[in-house]
């Protein structure tokens, strides 16, 4: 039988309680999306929550900034094998926009522009755990790393954090979306190594 | 996650001064698409393990696989695997993985390809298997940015192109720093003209494929959208 790799030996960088399974530790921030980068004018953005009623709420640029900030210093974790610590983002919290809103469903559709979606338990969005993002680094997010705003969902695979994003759709079922009907997992935990259906 | 397999080494060639493309037989192989990818894990004698993306660059063919590797100057994975990596020996593979950047052969539309250094290797997979089709539909175009003529990869199948002179199937070297005698294109990045082209308008309906490192790709993509093209029509794949 053949050997296995014979004479790699491997940079090992910095591993330790931070890094999930699989992954290595970058400085840069790689760009991934499946198509060209939108252009999206602030004048004409807006974000919509949609209930499993149907019911609507919807905030413009100006009413969306209006609402109470947070500040962020979180580690990332792409499904190619980058990870990225210490990121710094200011947002809203989902539980803010989340706070007058009635439902009883399970699972949210993140809707973007270019009609990329993705699907994430409503329960992961809540606790903290979940912001619309709109600068990073202290400077508005570039358009290729989702800017005017994205989902921001650090503890899940960063696919699930949605580039462009125009609203989130509420709903008792679960319903995959762009890259999980493309043979990626649908939760995507990176402690877990969710990567795609099989894992 | 239970489905690595071996792959060996059965022999590398050159593609370039320094990249190089491996040719591998990977036990129980499903085949694949043109455009999909695998990831590569190397295993050093402690346990410690690295894991990267290759695209595949020839269509299915049976146990047999091609990575084509352009090594990254103090990269952890591509120099092992350009440079040192043994033939009999075995690394492993998992896939093939990517649903969506890839060109299933028996689509009509067009399809422009476009591609920027090490990109080029998931295109001239689509290429290898359009050529396999034989016939004059779909019309292929591959754009292909490089520095200069020595950068310049799957030399033999190009040249087999060029040779044919077949209007359903061109491609267009764009020299970035460096073009040979006589090139027809002023040296420069790639522009909205070198995209411009007749049977691969927006109204042709094309599917675009561009891949290559992030910033030529989010350059070329931009072009082609503002072109006109359908941003659910421009196919991305970056790199790094
Ligand atoms: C879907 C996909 C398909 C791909 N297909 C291909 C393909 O077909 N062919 C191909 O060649 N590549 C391909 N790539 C890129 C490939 O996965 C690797 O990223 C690339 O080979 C570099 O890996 P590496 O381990 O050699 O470099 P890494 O060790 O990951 O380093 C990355 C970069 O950091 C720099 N660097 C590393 N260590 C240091 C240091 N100590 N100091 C300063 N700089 C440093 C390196 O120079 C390098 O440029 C693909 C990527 C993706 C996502």
């Amino acid at each position: 039988m053949a050997t296995l790799t014979p004479g790699f030996h491997g940079h090992r960088r910095t591993r330790g309680d931070r890094l999930p399974p699989g992954q290595f530790r970058t400085e840069d921030f790689p760009v991934l999306s499946a198509g060209p980068t939108p252009d999206i004018p602030l004048d004409r953005w807006e974000f919509t929550l949609t209930t499993e009623s149907g019911e609507q709420h919807r905030w413009n640029w100006e009413q969306f900034q209006a609402l109470p900030q947070q500040d962020v210093t979180t580690d990332l974790h792409c499904v190619t094998r980058w990870s990225k610590f210490d990121t710094r983002w200011r947002g809203v919290s989902l539980d803010t926009l989340l706070a007058d809103v009635t439902t009883d469903a399970r699972y949210a559709l993140a809707e973007c522009y270019g009609d990329y979606t993705t699907n994430l338990p409503l329960d992961d969005l809540r606790g903290g755990r979940a912001w619309i993002a709109h600068t990073y680094d202290g400077a508005p997010l570039a358009a290729e790393h989702g800017g005017p705003a994205r989902l921001l969902v650090p503890h899940l695979y960063f696919w699930k954090s949605a580039k462009w994003i125009t609203g989130l759709t509420l709903g008792r079922t679960d319903r995959r979306g762009f890259w999980e009907q493309l043979g990626y997992h649908d939760y995507g935990d990176p402690w877990r190594e969710q990567r795609t259906w099989t894992d | 996650m239970t489905d690595w397999r071996r792959a060996e080494l059965r022999a590398r060639t050159p593609e370039s001064a320094t990249a190089r493309t491996l040719y591998l037989t990977v036990d129980g192989w499903p085949g694949h698409l043109p455009g999909q990818h695998v990831d590569v894990r190397l295993t050093a004698d402690d346990g410690y393990q690295a894991v990267r993306s290759y695209s595949l660059s020839a269509p299915a063919d049976g146990d047999r696989i091609e990575l084509s590797v352009q090594p990254a100057p103090h990269g952890e994975v591509s120099p092992y695997l350009a440079d040192d990596f043994p033939t009999g020996a075995a690394i492993e593979v998992k896939g093939p993985l990517g649903g969506w950047f890839v060109w299933k052969p028996g689509r009509p539309d067009p399809v422009l390809l476009v591609a920027g250094g090490s990109g080029v290797a998931p295109l001239a997979a689509m290429l290898r298997a359009r050529l396999d089709l034989g016939g004059d539909v779909p019309p292929f175009h591959l754009a292909y940015s490089l520095r200069d003529p020595g950068q310049r990869w799957f030399g033999p199948l190009l040249d087999g192109i060029a040779e044919a002179e077949d209007p359903a199937v061109t491609v267009a070297c764009l020299y970035t720093r460096a073009a040979p005698p006589g090139h027809p294109r002023p040296v420069g990045r790639i522009t909205a003209a070198d995209l411009d082209l007749p049977g691969f308008r927006p109204a042709d309906g094309p599917l675009a494929f561009v891949c290559g490192p992030t910033a030529f790709v989010e350059r070329a993509a931009n072009l082609l959208v503002h072109l006109g093209h359908r941003p659910d029509r421009v196919r991305t794949e970056r790199f790094g």
